[in-house]
């Protein structure tokens, strides 16, 4: 009883008012909350980490690829687990038609993830592919040694090494290459998560998923099609072409949802490897029940946003009530809405319209980019190469991009918004001049100009990204939509917008 | 117009140096005027501009062709007689066969799959040597036009560009990129290649550190850091050069030789 009187009177000195109220609360509870006196004293770190020599036979550390995570360990003794990652550097997709060259471990962006449990004594092979251009090491947060196993682990292309480390920390730690130069290697998605359970495991959930946010520069701009190289310059400026979870946009969207039911308990292990951008990591109609700070020993409850550094992690609950799409993002909004950094979480089961009255996010937020439909646009690529390409093709595939880009300012219905984004619908600027659709499509426009009797002195940037199959579709979707007058735009007509730059052009991104 | 001058130099740069040095170059060498030259790296008892002395360079690297023939005369070299102290393992183990280079290895592309011992061997066979970093860098801090293009940024983006493509597909010919002022070929964009001072190229194998604790690992010469820190297209190949064993071979690298001359 003294004791937790002077615990209390700690509390006070620390924390004021509000702390006191919230022990005195608690006096009367059952005890277990992580505020409890118990839970205060410290876990001992590295001091108490150390279990002795590993017990039993050699176990192979199970890898996965996110978003999964492999099953806890399920042990109760501290063994010896041997990990094997290798290095690989492969072409893969950062968005829809646009390619970059990755380094990865373990051929995924971010790497595998690995689990283990505090005391463990970790044989780690790391192996760098034959056909791989660079050298490449690897600097474990979880590990207690100068440069976290970098050291020991500088690697030839077709070459493997072997270094041995003793978790002696619990917690969720980013692991990436440190090879130089760091930031480069990082920035190419070198970078992944390694958990070291503590003694006791943790609380037993419904899902665990392994998210991982990152930055990537690309000389092309954003959504730029092809293979895009990585620029260095704009990774110096800390000035990011993309900003995603899992190393590619639509990792975590569409049939690659993370999927849950209500009722369920979720756990997300969510890393940020950079290298250069903290996320505000936010679950769109979700609230955190805990969240593990920096991956740490303690939790806060009741957590909005949750701010995870680069090269830092987090854990974080939560218990599922109301089916729907529930969106992942970084926010710092334009990361997520103009550089990708969204993912979503889909929760199944019976609707509770006590709790919400159950209208869904998506539409408004991402428009379509939440679903697979992007085969009307491949459709319409192919039949345009056929030379069969017919007017309703051009139009489903034009409203699936428009969904995509142009509906976020003029709205899904075209209607705009009066006095800030003109109107594509019944718009007599679209009707004097069809041709204006791939014009401004792709070199933006400033300047003043009256739509429908309104004027409008704005700016939208180009959208030169787009191919001219693309301008050409969604210019035919806003000619035959929302009583504009119908006809149609050819890509060779997009390829003539594209040619000669209008006087009224913005300067763009 | 600056193409234009560009082109006029190169056309007046090469005679002169064919005709100064001409008599005693030796086929398939350029002669390198050398001077002084500012390393990006930082040598601890070697602070500043450092004094590369005229030598020559082989135009392009060495070619399977070329090692085939050198193997041939010295079989010791062969993959399946050479010690492994001196060539691991997978040592020219893209070729078909000890002597056949074969469809994997077709003549004209570089030589990889190669140790430094072995690239040595060859250089010292042929009365030359592997050049130094300070040679090699000395010749590829050039670019078409300009004895010294490391300060553009154009320049060294297309060097990274090549570093980030992974080497997944076969090896183009050596001699297909246009001569640098030097009239020297390929130093960017085909393989990496060994130089003869490459162990003393020791960065830490944590290249976090240069400068850093740790000082014991590097004594004296070896003993380096980047003084250009924006150069990333040295800092990355010596890091490449650094993560190697004189005995190690990887798909990638390869080399060139050099002389000293008078």
């Amino acid at each position: 009883m003294q004791r937790r009187d002077a615990l209390t009177l700690l509390g006070l000195a620390v924390s004021l008012v509000l702390a006191t109220t919230a022990c005195d609360r608690r006096d009367t509870d059952t005890g277990d909350a992580p505020t409890d006196a118990s839970a205060q004293t410290d876990t001992g770190g590295s001091r108490k980490g150390d279990f002795g020599p590993p017990q039993g036979e050699p176990v192979k550390a199970v890898l996965t690829a996110p978003p999964l995570v492999p099953p806890p360990t399920g042990r109760n003794y501290p063994a010896k687990v041997v990990v094997e990652l290798d290095v690989v550097e492969k072409v893969m997709p950062i968005s829809e038609g646009v390619e970059y060259t990755f380094w990865t471990f373990g051929g995924t962006v971010p790497g595998s993830f690995i689990r283990v449990r505090q005391g463990d004594t970790v044989e780690f092979h790391l192996r760098n592919m034959p056909d791989s251009k660079m050298p490449h090491n690897i600097d474990l947060h979880g590990v207690t040694g100068p440069g976290g196993g970098a050291t020991s682990s500088f690697t030839a292309p077709g070459h493997r090494t072997q270094f041995t480390f003793k978790a002696l920390n619990a917690g969720l730690y980013v692991y990436h290459c440190a090879t130089a130069p760091v930031g480069m290697h990082v920035a190419n998605g070198m970078y992944g998560l390694i958990l070291v359970e503590p003694p006791e495991g943790l609380p037993e959930v419904d899902r665990e998923y392994y998210v991982m946010q990152g930055d990537f520069y690309t000389l092309g701009k954003y959504r730029e099609k092809g293979l895009q190289g990585f620029d260095m310059h704009k990774a110096i400026d800390e000035n990011p072409t993309y900003v995603l979870f899992n190393g590619s946009e639509g990792a975590l969207t569409g049939d690659k949802a993370l999927k849950t039911n209500v009722d369920e308990t979720v756990r997300l292990y969510v890393g940020n490897g950079g290298p250069n951008l903290v996320s505000s990591f936010h679950v769109i109609g979700e609230i955190f029940d805990k969240v593990w700070y920096e991956g740490g020993t303690r939790y806060q409850e009741n957590v909005q946003t949750t701010l995870i550094p680069a090269g830092g992690a987090a854990m974080m609950e939560f218990h599922m009530e109301v089916p729907g799409s529930y969106v992942l993002v970084d926010h710092s909004l334009f990361r997520a809405f103009n550089k990708g950094a969204l993912g979503i979480l889909k929760a199944e089961g019976p609707e509770n319209k006590a709790i919400y009255s159950g209208l869904e996010v998506d539409e408004v937020y991402l428009g379509d980019r939440a679903q697979p439909n992007m085969a009307a646009v491949a459709t319409a690529a192919a039949s345009q190469q056929a030379g069969e390409l017919t007017l309703e093709q051009q139009v489903e595939a034009g409203k699936a991009l428009f969904a995509g880009t142009c509906s976020t300012c003029h709205m899904p219905g075209g209607e705009g918004m009066e006095g800030v984004f003109p109107p594509l619908a019944k718009s007599d600027y679209i009707a004097n001049d069809p041709l204006a659709l791939p014009r401004v499509i792709l070199h933006g426009l400033q300047g003043p100009i009256t739509v429908n009797g309104t004027d409008y002195d704005s700016i939208m940037p180009p959208m030169s990204q787009l191919t001219d199959d693309e301008v050409a579709n969604i210019s035919t979707y806003v000619l035959n939509s929302w009583g504009n007058p119908g006809g149609r735009v050819t890509k060779a007509e997009a390829a003539q917008a594209r040619a000669s730059t209008p006087a009224n052009a913005s300067a763009g991104h | 117009m600056r193409v234009a001058a560009a082109l006029a130099m190169l056309l007046l740069a090469a005679p002169l140096a064919a005709e100064a040095e001409g008599s005693r170059v030796p086929e398939g060498y350029v002669a390198m005027r050398g001077g002084d030259f500012t390393t990006a790296l930082r040598y601890e008892d070697r602070p500043g501009r450092s004094r590369i002395a005229p030598f020559a360079l082989m135009q392009r690297p060495v070619t399977n062709a070329q090692f085939r023939r050198f193997v041939q005369a010295h079989p010791h070299w062969r993959r399946d007689r050479v010690p492994r102290a001196l060539a691991e393992a997978r040592y020219l183990s893209h070729w078909e066969g000890p002597l056949q280079p074969g469809d994997a290895a077709q003549d004209a592309r570089p030589v990889t799959w190669v140790s430094w011992f072995a690239a040595d061997a060859y250089c010292q066979a042929q009365g030359a040597r592997l050049p130094t970093w300070g040679e090699w860098e000395y010749a590829a801090a050039a670019d078409e036009t300009r004895a010294d293009a490391r300060g553009d940024r154009a320049f060294r983006e297309r060097i990274l560009a090549w570093y980030a493509r992974p080497s997944d597909t076969p090896l183009p010919r050596a001699g297909l990129q246009a001569p640098n002022v030097h009239g020297v070929q390929d130093l960017h964009g085909l393989v990496w290649e060994w130089t003869e001072d490459f162990s003393s190229l020791l960065v830490s194998a944590d290249n976090r550190q240069q400068g850093d604790a740790g000082r014991m690992e590097f004594c004296g010469a070896g003993a380096l850091s980047m003084d250009d820190r924006e150069n990333y297209a040295v800092l990355m190949r010596v890091a490449m050069l650094s993560s190697l064993g004189a005995a190690d071979a990887t798909a990638n690298l390869g080399f060139r030789c050099a002389r000293d001359l008078p």
